[in-house]
């Protein structure tokens, strides 16, 4: 393997850590749940994406065949990060906040953690 | 005949492409197993599909997912900043409401999917009636410029897409 190659996985490997451990510090830094909540979401998808470009370069470098493996793998935490996301916030609001913490919702109904959804199915 | 058999022909595309990608080696018997789940799964799950978003122009949601990237990519620094540089107490975290143009369920799931992963924001919770959309935001100065940018750089787009 050569000098170009070991730098960039090396690179990749350094700033994920980096952003890894800025998330992680997020977490005992901000002051309520929802602050916290951004930390995970969004400092620790370049931590993990750099592990997985490393290693995409490191198996592509070794056996010459491009892996796939590592894009599924940030295929489905683009996809599940924002999920778990707003679970935790709506459990969040629905535990510690009043109606009146949130502001209007602009429109005839409330937000639907308190209110019902009028008669016909919204989005159909 | 063809529509029952693959009611959802994307979906079908997708799962046969992901089980490839699993097995990370292509092989004839790789192929057929991964056109058999692409087969059986959209048909056990259709129940829980009822209707089939219409996507306009693929070309733009490819666009689309370039610029999320893209975004990504400036949240993670914007947020590992904030959370490095500022004090505490100066971090002023506010709620912001978005009223939503777009009306179909997958396309206010990929708004509300983006708004998560870009620039200090997480989406919160809908109105019932799905009109609006409730935005938590870690630190800004003018909401209302949040607001704007979510409804100009992401939601036209996905109006584009999905109408």
């Amino acid at each position: 393997m050569n000098f170009v190659v070991e730098l960039l996985i090396t690179i990749s490997l350094v700033v994920s850590g980096i952003f890894g451990l800025v998330g992680s510090y997020g977490l005992v830094k901000l002051k309520d749940s929802l602050q916290r909540l951004h930390a995970p979401t969004k400092a620790t998808t370049l931590g993990v994406g750099g592990v997985l470009v490393a290693s995409m370069i490191y198996f592509f470098a070794k056996t010459g065949h491009l892996s796939i493996h590592e894009l599924l793998i940030s295929v489905f935490l683009l996809l599940t990060a924002p999920i778990t996301a707003n679970f935790i916030a709506k459990t969040y609001i629905a535990r510690n906040l009043k109606r009146s913490d949130l502001p209007d919702s602009q429109s005839t109904c409330g937000w639907s953690i308190y209110d019902e959804p009028p008669e016909s199915r919204p989005g159909s | 005949m063809l529509k029952r058999l693959i009611p959802h022909p994307f979906l079908s595309l997708t799962l046969v492409f992901v089980w490839l990608a699993l097995v990370n080696k292509f092989t004839l018997g790789n192929l057929l197993l991964g056109l058999l789940f692409g087969i059986v799964i959209p048909m056990l799950t259709a129940p829980y599909w009822p209707d089939r978003p219409k996507i306009r122009r693929p070309l733009k949601g490819f666009e689309y997912v370039l610029i999320v990237l893209w975004d990504i990519v400036i949240a993670n620094v914007q947020v590992a900043a904030i959370i490095l540089f500022k004090r505490e107490e100066n971090i002023r975290s506010q709620w912001i409401v978005v009223p939503l143009d777009v009306k179909s369920a997958e396309a206010i799931t990929v708004l509300a999917g983006t708004i998560t992963m870009t620039p200090g924001t997480v989406s919160a919770t809908l109105s019932a009636d799905a009109r609006s959309i409730l935005v938590h935001c870690l630190h800004t100065d003018d909401p209302d410029a949040v607001r704007d940018e979510i409804k100009n750089r992401y939601e036209r787009r996905l109006k584009e897409i999905f109408q």
